[in-house]
């Protein structure tokens, strides 16, 4: 399968496929051209890889189709004819097809669009390429560029972007523009150099060059906007000395891949028996933009025969045709650092692709057949970077995907599952449901697993409100416009915060109440815990929820233990949940009054609880200790004071403020704005009118 | 009242008698001696007793008559004191204190003054009761006790609990820090107390027959899983008599605990202060000391088990059922060792940088207790560090006594109350309540008055209680 048939370049995909089968068979109506919709068949038994369900078909290839697939723009050609009865384009991303016909000038060897499909460039000869515009309002005749070097020949061409051009020569490069309107080729820049074979990475724009009689040296080729830079070229050690001078590397064993925005070259050494090796490996060789190409993982194999690659969300999958099964490698886990290089074993078990079914094309209405399972592994595969698929037998375009939801049961350290789950894209809610899973029977997880877990996700979580930080802190003191680099953090799915935990996993959790209320606390301890050594502000509604579950299992003093020692951190919504405690449990009070002293911001509350209380001198008190007894409402604490039903207190208090009035206004009666007539009338009744205090004149 | 001539003599207060017993197992005349739980001192003739137990039945029994609910809880003679106390229905606690005395000598003959006014009757009914609290830690109540084992058994519990705990009464130093019975805490910030908690849970996890656990660390607790009560109990036992008792061997450097010998044993220093002395003797006996706890209600029987790594201690109890074997002990002492060892050192380190911060090395300039009836915290610069038997107060019997009245003025109002008092040469002790809180101040200053006393213990307050409500 894979690269097993060897094609002059990669992008000679089914045409020349020897395997499968070929033309005939199966797939009726295929030809109807209506796309077969392919559905996933049933879940497999823990395969974590699959084919997506909504495939690329295209006319297979037959002697009269030739089909062509394109990495960069990742699309299929299906050309009929030369071109002359129809060129039909499709691609993953983009739906609708594009159809055309051409001149039919001969056998085309390649044929790609330029980013945007702008420009269409067919190599039909080895010496030159041709060109078509599919620019609306330019000229739509087809122009031709020959290679400058003189007897090459032209291995392949890739697109650098809209209008530039690489060909590939077996005697060098020649980096080219496009000029469409003027239906001509400007040269920028080439390079000599024997080249064996190349390859071409489109997400980094670098192409990669065998070079040397064994091939076995690399030349890679970094292009961006009109500018072409050569990198640093490098060695593939070859698994044993050859004996004789002729080409060993071959194209086949080697792909191009972005690993966490690092560029690799991966390099399938096949087991030797000469070397003592186990089996085959997966070398990868990391590629800088600037520096030496180095040596950097080793990925074990354990088995040999047939292998191919692709790079799914940041891992890297290995195919083995004789198993029919699939090995995933993640170069972020753990592995056995020997000094310069990691080796790393397969995260999980080989399993394979999940069955796909094909379903049969045509309209429902005439056939109502069981859909075909799709031979998986078949030979006819060819395995394209990053993550593409393509039958050519059956005419389909798949890219693969990597299942989340079957890793969780065949990764059962918790630890090492979840540093795996949070290099993916789409792991949030997987990783919500293995918490779920590991705080509730039968697979409850021990407390030090869970604190591990909580550990892993709240550094992910902080490493980005640190991030988000620093770039808030950068925007705000203006220093954004002088660091044009600079860009908002991207919040990925790792990020799983406060919120996610409480929603999902945390309030569920002690809502079930099924497990002993120790083991719920002491879960929430931990999370709190783990959050604390992160530094990260815990929400109050994580405390709300400590204090809910200790409340119901009258956990009284294990909260006042909790407040003691500030784990809960003081706030104002805290000490008024803490106040609607006091009924239930009387020290809840001075719990909540110490915390709103602490507040500094919260004296308003302070007086008022006091004076709920009828506590009114210690209000006072309190208020005086502050400096803000001349702005108080004389009203507010008389009608606290005569609500206390004690006269000596009423009097106490009626005094002090007729000594404000004193004060502030040279006058000890209260003014018709502060509403005291009734605490007036109520004093004389009690204290009769002579004790009212005189104006004090001078 | 250090007296200027030199043959003056001080008598400190003794304990003259000690006895229980339950008026309802001896109702009928002649059979008064069964109504005797315990008496000590047991060599006091029968008669004798007899007429002891009875006069305080009567005196109890005739204020009620005035006080239904709160019958006398003392009774005050020339030579002695007499503190009552009825911790369950018709089990009555009596202790006799001897006054202070003071010899002198006249005529070349000595005299007696008994000093009828030193001893404060909160602080010897407080004792009382921790008698009892202290009993029934260790043996249940009273009650279960005769059922399960009949007056006899009743009588040997007794007999077995008191003979010994009566000689550790140093009835000459109680004050008011025996009236709080509270509880020291030991300052910690959040993080490392939440590592303490994710400890404990992992630990009660592990060994999943421990039912409660609390730890400490220098003598003071960080963490309780029993309750506030049982709690208080509990840390006194353990601050004044368990570590104390071990402390010496530590500090002697005997019975190093860094035990390598065993093979795939992580080092680290932690060792059984209840239960087996020698992990590799098979033949070592794994017992603990059993308590009771949450005896109101569900009544619980618990094995104690001590176990102390450097300055800290965790206290693991286990249901009295489930008898704790070698094995267990083997794998709590591996599991629980090398983790309370990091542990340790890690308070010991954060505990360090703390004081660094908050500048608290500095020598308090102020002698104050404070006392929180919420949560008992305590916390006394008066006192010494305890000794097995005592804490020693640093300043003068008399000044302790005036803490002791103020508290009582204290416990007799529910208001906010501020006392201030100047007591000889130069001190002056400041009171003061509020909410729950009680605050105890003595200052030493020439030539002061009452508003720059006021004005130094606001900023003692200030900066010593600054993050909790404390009404000035």
């Amino acid at each position: 399968m894979s690269r097993d048939p060897p094609g002059p370049a990669e992008e000679e995909a089914p045409g020349a496929a020897g395997g499968g089968g070929g033309g005939g068979g199966g797939g009726g109506g295929g030809g109807s051209g209506g796309e077969g919709r392919a559905r996933p068949a049933g879940e497999g038994g823990g395969c974590y890889l699959a084919l997506c369900a909504r495939p690329v078909h295209f006319e297979k290839a037959n002697p009269v189709n030739c089909v062509f697939f394109d990495e960069a723009n990742k699309q299929v050609f299906a050309v009929r004819s030369g071109g002359a009865t129809g060129v039909v384009v499709k691609g993953l991303e983009d739906r609708n097809p594009i159809s055309f016909r051409m001149e039919d000038k001969g056998e085309v060897k390649c044929i790609k669009f330029s980013l945007g499909n702008k420009i269409l460039a067919v190599q039909r000869t080895l010496k030159s390429v041709d060109f078509l515009n599919f620019i609306p309002d330019s000229p739509q005749v087809e122009y031709t560029q020959e290679c400058k070097t003189k007897n090459a020949n032209i291995l392949g061409f890739c697109w650098t972007s809209s209008t530039e051009i690489v060909f590939i020569t077996d005697q060098g490069i020649e980096f080219y523009q496009v000029l469409p309107e003027k239906r001509s080729l400007k040269l920028l820049k080439n390079q000599s150099i024997n080249v064996n074979w190349y390859m071409y990475c489109p997400e980094s724009s670098v192409i990669l060059l065998s070079t040397t009689v064994l091939g076995n040296v690399l030349q890679p080729f970094y292009f961006k906007s009109g500018t072409m830079a050569k990198l640093s070229k490098f060695e593939i050690e070859l698994p044993a000395a050859p004996k004789s001078s002729k080409l060993s590397l071959s194209e086949r064993d080697i792909a191009m891949a972005t690993i966490y925005g690092q560029l690799y070259v991966l390099y399938l050494r096949h087991h030797s028996r000469t070397s003592n090796s186990t089996g085959a490996e997966v070398v990868l060789y990391h590629l800088p933009r600037e520096g030496s190409c180095k040596k950097t993982h080793i990925l074990k194999l354990n088995r040999t025969g047939k292998f191919a690659l692709n790079v799914v969300d940041n891992l890297v999958v290995v195919h083995h045709q004789d198993t029919e099964t699939s090995v995933i490698f993640d170069i972020k886990l753990r592995g056995e650092f020997d000094g310069s290089t990691t080796i790393h074993q397969f995260v999980l078990p080989p399993r394979s692709i999940q069955p796909y079914q094909i379903p049969v094309a045509g309209p429902a209405s005439v056939t109502s057949q069981a859909p075909v399972p799709c031979k998986l592994y078949s030979s006819s595969w060819i395995v394209f970077q990053p993550d593409i698929i393509i039958s050519a037998s059956e005419g389909y375009l798949w890219s693969l995907q990597v299942k989340l939801e079957p890793v969780v049961n065949l990764l059962l350290d918790k630890g090492k599952l979840m540093d795996f789950l949070l290099q993916r894209k789409e792991c949030k809610m997987v990783i919500l449901s293995v918490c779920s899973q590991m705080l509730s029977e039968p697979e409850r997880g021990s407390l030090s697993v869970i604190a591990t877990v909580f550990d892993k996700l709240n550094h992910e979580y902080k490493k980005y409100l640190e991030a988000e930080q620093s770039y808030t802190m950068v925007v705000e003191t203006g220093l954004s416009r002088s660091n044009p680099l600079l860009k908002r953090p991207v919040r990925t799915q790792a990020v799983i915060d406060q919120s996610d935990m409480y929603t999902h996993v945390l309030s569920v959790f002690t809502e079930k109440k099924e497990a002993p209320h120790k083991f719920t606390i002491a879960v929430l301890m931990e999370y709190i815990r783990s959050l604390n050594q992160f530094q990260i502000a815990v929400q109050h509604y994580l405390y709300e929820l400590v204090i809910k579950t200790l409340v119901q299992h009258n956990l009284f003093y294990m909260l006042h233990q909790f407040l003691q020692y500030h784990v809960l951190s003081d706030s104002k919504p805290l000490a008024c949940l803490l106040l609607s405690l006091e009924s239930i449990y009387p020290p809840a009070h001075q719990l909540s009054l110490d915390m709103l002293k602490r507040l500094s911001t919260a004296n308003d509350e302070i007086v008022e609880v006091l004076l709920s209380k009828h506590q009114v001198l210690a209000a006072l008190r309190f208020i005086r200790g502050i400096g803000g007894h001349d702005s108080i409402s004389a009203r507010k604490f008389l009608d606290a004071a005569k609500q206390a039903e004690d006269d000596m207190l009423f009097y106490t208090i009626f005094r002090f403020f007729e000594q404000r009035n004193q004060r502030l206004r040279g006058n000890p009666s209260f003014t018709p704005g502060e509403h005291c007539e009734e605490h007036v009338t109520f004093f004389k009744q009690v204290f009769g009118e002579q004790a009212l205090m005189k104006p004090t004149t001078f | 009242a250090a007296g200027g001539a030199g043959q003056e003599k001080q008598l400190a207060p003794t304990l003259l008698s000690f006895f229980i017993y339950n008026p309802k197992l001896g109702p009928k005349e002649g059979e008064e001696e069964k109504k005797i739980l315990f008496y000590h001192p047991n060599e006091v003739e029968k008669n004798e007793k007899i007429r002891n137990v009875g006069l305080c039945e009567a005196i109890v029994q005739f204020t009620r008559t005035f006080s239904p609910t709160k019958p006398a809880k003392s009774l005050h003679t020339q030579k002695n004191r007499q503190f009552f106390h009825e911790p369950e229905e018709n089990f009555w606690m009596v202790m006799v204190v001897r006054n202070p005395i003071i010899e002198k000598h006249k005529d070349g003959k000595p005299v007696y003054e008994y000093q009828e006014e030193e001893l404060l009757d909160k602080v010897y009914s407080s004792v009382l009761q921790q008698c009892y609290s202290m009993y029934k830690l260790f043996n249940g109540t009273f009650l279960k006790a005769m059922e399960d084992g009949g007056v006899k058994g009743l009588k040997e519990r007794l007999e077995k609990f008191f003979h010994r705990y009566l000689q550790t009464l140093h009835l000459q130093s109680c004050d008011l820090l025996d009236v709080f019975c509270g509880i020291s805490f030991f300052p910690l910030d959040k993080m490392t107390y939440l590592k303490i908690q994710s400890f404990i849970n992992r630990m009660e996890e592990s060994l999943n027959i421990v039912k409660y656990t609390a730890f400490l660390y220098n003598d003071q607790l960080i963490w309780s899983g029993l309750e506030q009560d049982d709690m208080r109990i509990l840390y006194k036992y353990l601050t004044t008599s368990l570590f104390p008792r071990h402390m010496e061997p530590e500090l002697a450097g005997r019975d190093s605990p860094i035990r390598a010998e065993m093979p795939g044993n992580l080092q680290h220093y932690g060792r059984f202060l209840t239960g087996p002395l020698n992990l590799n003797d098979p033949e070592t006996k794994c017992r603990f000391p059993k308590i009771f706890v949450n005896t109101d209600d569900t009544y619980e029987e618990l094995h104690l088990i001590v176990y102390k790594a450097m300055s800290a201690a965790v206290c693991f109890m286990i249901d009295a059922s489930i008898p704790p074997t070698l094995e267990f002990c083997r794998k709590l002492d591996s599991i629980v060792g090398p983790q309370l060892t990091v542990l340790a050192s890690d308070i010991c380190e954060q505990y360090n940088i703390n004081k660094r911060i908050s500048g608290a090395e500095k020598e308090p300039q102020f002698k104050f207790i404070y006392f929180n009836h919420m949560n008992l915290a305590e916390k006394s610069t008066i006192h010494m560090r305890k000794t097995p038997s005592v804490s020693l107060a640093s300043v003068h019997p008399d000044l302790m006594k005036i803490l002791g009245d103020i508290n009582s003025d204290f416990s007799r109002v529910d208001e906010d109350e501020e006392i201030i008092v100047k007591a000889m040469s130069d001190y002056w002790v400041v009171g003061k309540k509020s909410d729950q809180r009680e605050l105890y101040v003595i200052l030493n200053q020439k030539n002061v008055n009452l508003i720059e006393v006021n004005e130094e213990v606001k900023k003692l307050c200030a900066t010593q209680f600054n993050n909790i409500f404390f009404l000035d």
